[in-house]
């Protein structure tokens, strides 16, 4: 497999992290930057990245099945995170939550129908004090309205 | 860039370069008295330097508040092993968003914290371990890295200092207990985020199994001014035994959440009304969340108190991480205890069985309670589990998600009792929901 040049500069930086002989350091790191160009990991991105850190494609699945944005099925064009911790529950992101649940017909972890746009309930992206939040692939939105939400969902569900 | 404009109440150490034009460059960080504090610490011995942290009382931010200078001196400096430094920038601890206002506004600031602690264990790498979400503060990382790099601040032969030091960004992927330490470098090393069992501790066998000085961001963030101004300055502008200033996160029903600089020992109660504005909609405080989601809950009562760590424990609780979360009186306490549990339910690594089995049953019995479903028993039941799990687990996840709970079913049973004495609900509990404990 091969990767964008950025990819690969990144990926050789990476390796050139960690001591000596710990080439394993670089899975997960290597696999979140894959992921980005990729969409999803890939039976064939395990193997590749077993590869270039030296470890066996189980060792790989064993993080795949362990950190929650390592992930085995495609997501949507646009990734829409909804936090409802604490400090966004007390702001109306339970609220968010639902308002998007229903615009999209869609819940946790599922993909609305054209590949447009995928929901995830995540717990608190370190925004407490801008509540309620959201991430939109990897971009915050602080203190979010419904108002705004439901605008920013006609735009996803529109621009594919 | 992410901060609120600057409060009188405001005591601004790690914070007083946010605002000015480009804070987050070598440029402006240079021109107000940036790696100063390094140049000057090359000309210390490592006693010295720790002894300065010592004398600062800096505590750890990340939550447990151990003494910087003590967990400094651990590292046996004599051992042939590489040494290593790793900052915690997993930031996870619901209620907490400081560490992300501090590597967006001034990274240099940080990189020059590390730089200190390498220079004191005479280590030459580093790690910075940032929780995956936080994808642009990576960016914002590896463009401060790269600077110094490309000016002589990092790398070999630092600023002709004859000091070496690599450092890197590292990126998690989605879970909470790789904040903990020695999941975190379990994650490091590159699998699964499950505890280390301890002793030995990081400073002995850390990354890579080599002596480690492993603190949060903002523990490295204050490191710089205690070598520039000295230790006493630091202690001197917070209370005996803890030194210095806090990053405070305001969040929850006030009218002005935010990230506030405060020296230790700042009245609670004037964080809520003069740095938060007050109560949102005038509205009546009902609770407090002091330090993070892990930590006991106070009443509106138990708030007139000074944020050190002598007075919360005290009052049984914590300063935790900084996450303060404001709960006025329309708040349901069984929904709050009930999204607690759920995220720590979601986030143990299922390691131990304490921790994997308890907050499972918590959760399905808190889900059932607030619903309506349930007996009285089944509240004491929430306390008695959770009282069970204290101390019984392998890493403090399973405190963390007991703590708060014991103390909002403790503080707040008459609303789990009211609740039962409804006319349950007419939605049905999911499936997965109804599988008894008993
Ligand atoms: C479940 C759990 C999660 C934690 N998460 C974090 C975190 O996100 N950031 C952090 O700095 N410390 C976190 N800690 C505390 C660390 O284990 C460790 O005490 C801290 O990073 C040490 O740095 P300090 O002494 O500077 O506070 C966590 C602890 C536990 C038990
Ligand atoms: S609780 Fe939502 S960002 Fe922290």
């Amino acid at each position: 497999m091969t990767f964008s040049q950025e990819t690969e500069a990144r990926f050789e930086r990476l390796l050139s992290s960690y001591p000596e002989g710990r080439h394993r350091a670089a899975l997960i790191p290597m696999l979140m930057y894959a992921q980005d160009e990729v969409g999803l990991v890939t039976q064939e991105l395990k193997e590749e990245v077993a590869r270039r850190c030296g470890v066996t494609p189980l060792q790989v699945d064993e993080v795949v099945g362990y950190y929650t944005m390592l992930r085995s099925k495609p997501m949507g064009k646009t990734h829409l995170q909804i936090c409802t911790n604490i400090s966004c529950l007390l702001r109306g992101g339970d609220k968010l939550w639902d308002q998007a649940c229903h615009k999209l017909g869609i819940g946790h972890n599922e993909v609305t129908a054209d590949g447009a746009v995928s929901l995830e309930e995540v717990e608190c992206i370190g925004a407490c004090s801008w509540a309620p939040a959201i991430q939109v692939n990897y971009d915050f939105r602080h203190n979010v309205t419904p108002d705004q939400l439901d605008k920013l969902m006609d735009q996803l569900r529109g621009a594919q | 860039m992410l901060y609120n404009p600057p409060h009188p109440a405001e005591t601004k150490i790690l914070t007083r370069r946010f605002g000015l034009p480009n804070s987050e460059s070598l440029d402006t960080y240079l021109a107000n008295d940036g790696y100063k504090a390094f140049l000057k610490a090359t000309g210390m011995t490592s006693e010295q330097i720790v002894d300065e942290v010592k004398i600062s009382n800096l505590r750890g931010r990340g939550g447990a508040g151990f003494p910087a200078g003590m967990k400094w001196s651990f590292v046996p400096r004599q051992s042939p092993k590489p040494k290593y430094i790793v900052v915690n920038a997993d930031e996870s601890e619901p209620g907490t968003c400081k560490d992300r206002v501090l590597m967006e506004n001034d990274p240099h600031q940080l990189i020059e914290g590390v730089l200190i602690a390498g220079k004191v264990i005479d280590a030459h790498r580093g790690w910075i371990y940032i929780r995956g979400e936080y994808r642009y503060l990576i960016d914002i990382m590896d463009r401060a890295i790269d600077e110094a790099y490309k000016n002589g601040y990092l790398g070999r032969n630092i600023r002709g200092t004859g000091f070496d030091f690599e450092l890197s960004t590292h990126t998690g992927a989605g879970a909470y207990e790789c904040g903990e330490e020695s999941a975190l470098l379990e994650s490091l090393e590159g699998k699964r985020g499950i505890p280390r069992i301890r002793p030995p501790f990081p400073a002995v066998s850390g990354a890579f199994q080599c002596p480690t000085i492993l603190n949060n961001v903002e523990t490295f963030c204050a490191v710089p001014s205690i070598i520039l101004h000295g230790g006493q300055k630091f202690a001197d502008v917070g209370v005996p035994k803890a030194g210095g200033t806090r990053l405070l996160c305001l969040s929850g029903h006030i009218n002005t959440p935010g990230v506030y600089e405060i020296p230790l020992g700042f009245p609670m109660m004037r964080a809520i009304n003069e740095l938060g504005g007050g109560m949102l909609g005038g509205r009546k405080l009902k609770a407090v969340v002091p330090g993070g989601s892990s930590c006991p809950i106070l009443k509106a009562e138990e708030c007139d108190i000074n944020m050190d760590y002598d007075s919360m424990a005290k009052a049984k609780t914590m300063l935790g991480s900084g996450g303060m979360v404001v709960l006025d009186e329309t708040t349901d306490m069984v929904q709050f205890a009930l999204r607690i549990m759920r995220f720590y339910q979601h986030e143990s690594c299922g390691w131990c069985i304490p921790c994997r089995e308890g907050t499972l049953w918590l959760r399905k019995l808190l889900t059932r309670l607030n619903q309506g479903i349930g007996t009285s028993d089944d509240i004491s039941m929430v306390r008695e589990l959770a009282g069970n799990m204290l101390g019984r687990t392998f890493c403090p996840l399973g405190d963390a998600a007991a703590m708060p709970t014991i103390s909002i079913v403790e503080k707040f049973r008459d609303e789990f009792e009211a609740r039962l004495a409804r006319p349950a609900s007419s939605r049905m509990p999911a499936p997965g929901d109804l599988v008894s404990i008993a």
